[in-house]
């Protein structure tokens, strides 16, 4: 275990001082350690969180501070409570533009990972299910089309957008995102684990169409690969930051990442801009957060199905 | 993996005179994927080798014109971007190692029984991956600011003058972000593999005298290298990919120029620069060095996990 507690640089700080080996041992997990050994690894793994959970404690308590309190108060001890104000001014402000993209994101995010997700299964389904011509190039494609990185190609698609007569639209943005090769990949693997074959013989024996079959067997059957899939899809469109930046120009449309990043290029010049952005960092992290931690059992699943087949 | 394997071998053909049914299935992907990856790719290729030229007075329109690979000789005697690929380089020789050691520790630590509050610790260093990218680096970017950093505040009050974004320093202040928000992703992945591995082997290990630190390395480790290799990769290919971090960091720094990394000077070139065509045949580039720096690595890993197995 040294080697392995030196390696550990997250905080660069207090590596934990080596134990004597203390002859009494606990159960922990089933497994017999002994515990000087245990409290060491716990105190190295509580440091690496400090590191990981700070600029979070942080955000959440530059928050509740007014605007000259952010810069006069020492960053992690709390000033007067100024939150409600806060929210309140960042709701005002501009007429309320940030809620306007809070909203465009929760679109984009929703009706983009919702309609990805039914792409990808249908497709995982039919993979999975059927034998038919093309199959094996659909396969070829899809794990060749993993190669190519996305970030690459949204110059490109921007290009095409603006061909299309589609760049500043919500359609130029929700679109493109449909495409999600490995998302493909993920339902095909779902679809052959979960799916048994005599299950759907019997369905057709029963005069089920090929259609409710899915729907009403296929779909229920994957349903905890679909949510690994919908909660990567969503993700990423909720992260989203290159396209929407050459894509979008009108304010209007604009998801929470593209607006927020604008209010802090302008709190150079506007100074009232930069505990707004503080707030609108914050609102915008909670929910995300509070649903990818609340839904963990389903994408952990998921993550390892995916990672020993892929 | 282990009890219900897929019939495959059973698989079935549709019934009857359904034959286009599973074209129904996987046709919505196919054109989505066709509209959205492929031609983009199609169209960087081709508008790559066109260049557009205004006509005398600059009034009578630009008229585009075939120019062969003039723009990619032009992208390569730009030394700025060719300084941006190096950049990157220097960049993931650090960032990549040293995330991919804190993700394999952690995953080492929670998988080895001797941490206590288990779930607490996994739940703080995955969170920053709930953080969007792009605020992640915002609430970075306060850290780095001397007006508002509690850092750089704390480490003035014992004598250290810091500047964490002057001209040297920038480079590890970026990677930090993308370590902060990405080592949770990679530890549950590793973490996953780890706990998919079967315990009596280690049992064995143990009862021959071997400590948990030789099993670790010397067991648990080679044993998860598929997962390794698969997050070693797509680390790779991300930093390569550098964008939304340094963009945002941008604002709050002058050492961070407008191409800074390869994907910053294809945005300011297809957008400031407003020459798209220029613009598609950096991103060829890109996507060429991305493609052949993967295929040499997962060679390179197959070849030395050959030679080297045990």
């Amino acid at each position: 275990m040294t080697a392995a507690l030196q390696d550990s640089p997250p905080a660069g700080t207090a590596p934990p001082v080596r134990s004597r080996r203390v002859s009494r041992t606990v159960v922990s997990g089933g497994e017999r350690v002994s515990r000087g050994w245990m409290v060491a690894a716990t105190a190295v793994v509580a440091v690496a969180s400090l590191y990981f959970l700070a600029p979070v404690l942080w955000l959440v308590i530059a928050s509740t501070k007014s605007a000259s309190d952010l810069f006069s108060t020492p960053g992690f001890a709390l000033a007067d409570w100024h939150l409600w104000e806060n929210v309140r001014d960042l709701s005002t402000y501009d007429g309320g533009i940030f809620w306007r993209w809070a909203l465009n994101s929760v679109v984009y995010s929703v009706v983009g990972s919702v309609l990805t997700t039914l792409l990808c299964a249908a497709t995982g389904y039919a993979l999975a299910v059927y034998r038919f011509r093309g199959r094996a190039l659909l396969i070829g494609i899809v794990l060749g089309s993993l190669l190519v990185p996305g970030t690459v190609l949204a110059q490109p698609t921007y290009v095409l957008l603006v061909n299309l007569g589609l760049n500043n639209t919500y359609w130029g943005l929700l679109l493109p995102g449909l495409s999600y090769p490995f998302g493909v990949l993920l339902a095909w693997i779902f679809a052959q684990n979960a799916i048994p074959t005599e299950l759907l013989e019997a369905a057709r024996l029963d005069g089920s169409g090929e259609f409710r079959t899915f729907a009403g067997i296929g779909l229920r059957l994957m349903s905890s690969g679909l949510v690994t899939i919908l909660l990567f899809a969503f993700l990423g469109s909720w992260n989203n930051y290159l396209l929407p930046l050459l894509v979008l120009t009108d304010a209007e449309l604009m998801p929470l990442t593209v607006g927020l990043t604008g209010w802090n290029q302008a709190s150079i010049t506007i100074p009232s801009l930069q505990i707004l952005t503080v707030v609108g960092s914050l609102v915008s992290v909670v929910p995300i957060a509070i649903v990818f931690l609340a839904l963990q059992r389903f994408w952990r699943a998921g993550l390892s199905a995916g990672s020993v087949r892929g | 993996m282990a009890v219900q394997t897929p019939p495959s071998a059973v698989r079935r053909r549709v019934l009857g005179g359904g034959r286009w049914i599973p074209y129904a299935f996987v046709t919505p992907f196919v054109l989505v994927f066709l509209t959205f990856m492929l031609a983009p790719i199609v169209i960087a290729l081709v508008n790559g080798l066109y260049s557009s030229q205004s006509s005398g007075l600059g009034f009578g329109g630009a008229e585009t014109v075939f120019v062969g690979l003039r723009n990619y000789t032009r992208a390569f005697a730009d030394a700025d971007f060719l300084v941006s690929f190096g950049r990157v380089a220097l960049y993931g020789l650090v960032q990549v190692p040293v995330m991919m050691v804190i993700a394999a520790v952690m995953a080492l630590l929670f998988d080895s029984a001797l941490v206590r509050a288990r779930r607490f610790f996994q739940f703080a260093v995955f969170l920053p991956y709930a953080v969007p990218g792009v605020i992640a680096a915002l609430l970075w970017g306060f850290f780095y600011q001397p007006s508002v950093s509690p850092l750089v505040q704390g480490l003035r009050a014992i004598d250290i003058d810091t500047d964490l974004l002057a001209p040297g320093t920038v480079l590890w202040s970026v990677a930090n972000v993308s370590i902060w928000s990405n080592a949770g992703i990679n530890m549950i992945i590793l973490f996953s593999a780890l706990q998919s591995l079967p315990r009596d082997t280690f049992e064995a290990a143990r009862l021959d005298g071997a400590g948990e630190l030789r099993i670790a390395l010397n067991l648990k480790l080679p044993m998860i290298a598929p997962a390794v290799l698969l997050t070693t990769l797509s680390t790779v290919i991300g930093t390569l990919q550098l964008f939304n971090e340094p963009q945002v960091l941008q604002s709050i720094t002058p050492n961070i120029s407008s191409d800074w990394t390869p994907n910053m000077a294809i945005y300011a070139v297809s957008t400031l620069g407003r020459d798209p065509h220029l613009g598609s045949a950096m991103a060829v580039i890109l996507g060429l060095v991305t493609l052949v720096v993967s295929l040499v690595l997962v060679r390179f890993t197959n070849s030395s996990s050959r030679g080297g197995a045990r």
